[in-house]
């Protein structure tokens, strides 16, 4: 029960009574609209929908979510490099080390991935390929944005962690390796997670360069059906589900490491940006 | 070199077409955003339903799948809007998710002892939320709801695909017309977008400054 408000009397309850009538009447009528609206314009006719029926269109759409995962997969991994040894670089270089890694990580945060798409398409097409292009700019983008996670995660752990570690004569390298990404890694999974969903909703961008991803080979599938709302239901409910199931991989681990208790917790105001 | 400055005019209106669109759909989806957040913490379920429905169906759709929705399945449904306006909907109906999720994350951060402590002292609920709940809930909402405005801007280089000559669908014909100028192009391009990158949040961080206030 909340507390910012007493509890209602009768006046109040039919008032909050009448609110609610009238929220949900709207939303619902929203809802009824879209789909008159779906009805009267032919949207729900079975030759739209057909083609999900046929085998070789889903295969193909298999074909396009394997796609999808294999450059997001590549992009990571690469990113995942890429991020450690800029957050390194900018954590314990040297001063030009640090400068450039600073420098790279905020030039690549700040470029739309769309224009580093093209950069690479253009520029470096013939030789990367498409598939190239893609996962080449997803890893830049990504890993600068990972770079600032890690290195958050690490400023995150307790200051005595790395001041015992002296202590016991353990070495720069020895401290980072042994003592301070163990314990970021714990707290960052969430975030890394969370970045890896942002990835693979990414790898649609794909599209622009017509690499035959998951949402162009819908658009091979309405361009030859001319069912585009029905391709783009059932190609979202794809992308989704692949990022729920991510989502849910990131709750599994984060309820394993949370039975081996972290000693560093990240406060709700140092928590790294939100990721779109 | 020269082709920066012979298209100079060009690339400008590019970069003015990217500062419209993200203004634009950055009211929508703060408006969009906030009707979305008060339906999640109200009382009545079917609206915390569809609420929730709607922010995880969205935030886990690309933004390219709801451009491809918006500006091609639009006109089947027989609405006429110019590729603009299409382009505004597919980037606040995007955002207004992540909006939503910002400011009701900000709303659970005020601590349930200042609208207890308020109530103790015999202020009415929207003396409670006025005076006390709201002004720190949107001091927490400033840094993430920041990094949204910056994230829309950078999604608007999207519209290039869809129909809208912005900042680098711009780069995208000049490249076309004059390939032998693509560094000069790449490189004017990207300092445009990280001038306004930086600028967004140089001027944030000076709002924050003055609306942040550590509890």
């Amino acid at each position: 029960m909340t507390v910012l408000y007493d509890v209602p009397g009768p006046k109040a309850r039919r008032r909050s009574a009448i609110g609610s009538v009238v929220g949900t009447a709207v939303v619902v009528a929203i809802a009824v609209a879209v789909v008159l609206r779906l009805q009267s314009q032919g949207q729900f006719e079975a030759s739209k929908w057909e083609p999900f029926g046929d085998g070789d269109i889903l295969k193909a759409l298999g074909k396009g979510a394997l796609a999808t995962l294999r450059a997001a997969g590549l992009a990571i991994a690469l990113a995942l490099v890429l991020g450690s040894l800029l957050a390194v670089g900018r954590l314990v270089g040297q001063r030009y080390v640090r400068l450039f890694a600073t420098g790279f990580i905020e030039l690549f945060r700040a470029l739309p991935l769309v224009l580093l798409i093209l950069f690479f398409f253009f520029r470096f097409g013939d030789t990367l390929g498409r598939y190239g292009a893609l996962v080449a700019a997803l890893a830049l983008y990504n890993g600068a944005v990972l770079a600032e996670v890690f290195r958050a995660g690490i400023l995150a752990v307790p200051r005595g962690q790395s001041e015992a570690a002296a202590a016991l004569g353990l070495s720069r390298a020895q401290t980072m390796r042994l003592i301070l990404v163990p314990q970021a890694v714990r707290t960052m999974l969430p975030a890394i997670i969370a970045q890896c969903v942002v990835a693979l909703k990414d790898t649609a961008l794909g599209f622009i360069i017509a690499y035959p991803e998951l949402l162009r080979t819908g658009q091979l599938i309405y361009n030859g059906f001319f069912n585009i709302i029905p391709t783009a239901i059932v190609v979202a409910a794809m992308y989704v589900t692949m990022n729920l199931l991510l989502s849910r991989l990131a709750i599994l681990l984060e309820r394993r490491q949370s039975r081996v208790r972290p000693v560093v917790r990240l406060d709700a105001a140092e928590a790294p940006p939100v990721r779109v | 070199m020269s082709v920066l400055i012979d298209q100079f005019p060009l690339i400008l209106q590019g970069f003015w077409m990217t500062i419209r669109l993200t203004a634009i759909a950055a009211l929508v989806a703060l408006v969009l955003g906030t009707v979305l957040a008060a339906m999640r913490v109200s009382p009545t379920p079917p609206l915390r339903w569809a609420a929730t429905g709607y922010v995880e169906l969205v935030r886990n759709t690309p933004l390219t799948l709801v451009f491809v929705l918006m500006v091609f399945g639009l006109p089947e449904l027989g609405f006429r809007f110019s590729f603009f306006a299409r382009a505004v909907i597919s980037l606040s109906l995007y955002s207004a998710a992540f909006v939503c999720e910002v400011l009701r994350s900000g709303i659970n951060a005020v601590q349930p002892g200042q609208a207890e402590a308020a109530r103790a002292l015999g202020m009415t609920f929207a003396q409670t939320m006025r005076t006390i709940v709201l002004p720190q809930a949107f001091r927490t909402v400033i840094p993430p709801l920041g990094n949204l405005l910056i994230a829309l801007t950078k999604n608007t280089a999207i519209a290039e695909a869809f129909g809208v000559v912005e900042a680098t669908g711009t780069f995208d014909n000049l490249v076309r017309d004059f390939p032998g100028s693509f560094w000069a192009l790449f490189l004017g391009t990207a300092a445009g977008y990280v001038l306004i990158v930086w600028a967004t949040s140089a001027a944030l961080r000076l709002v924050e400054r003055r609306a942040v206030v550590l509890r």
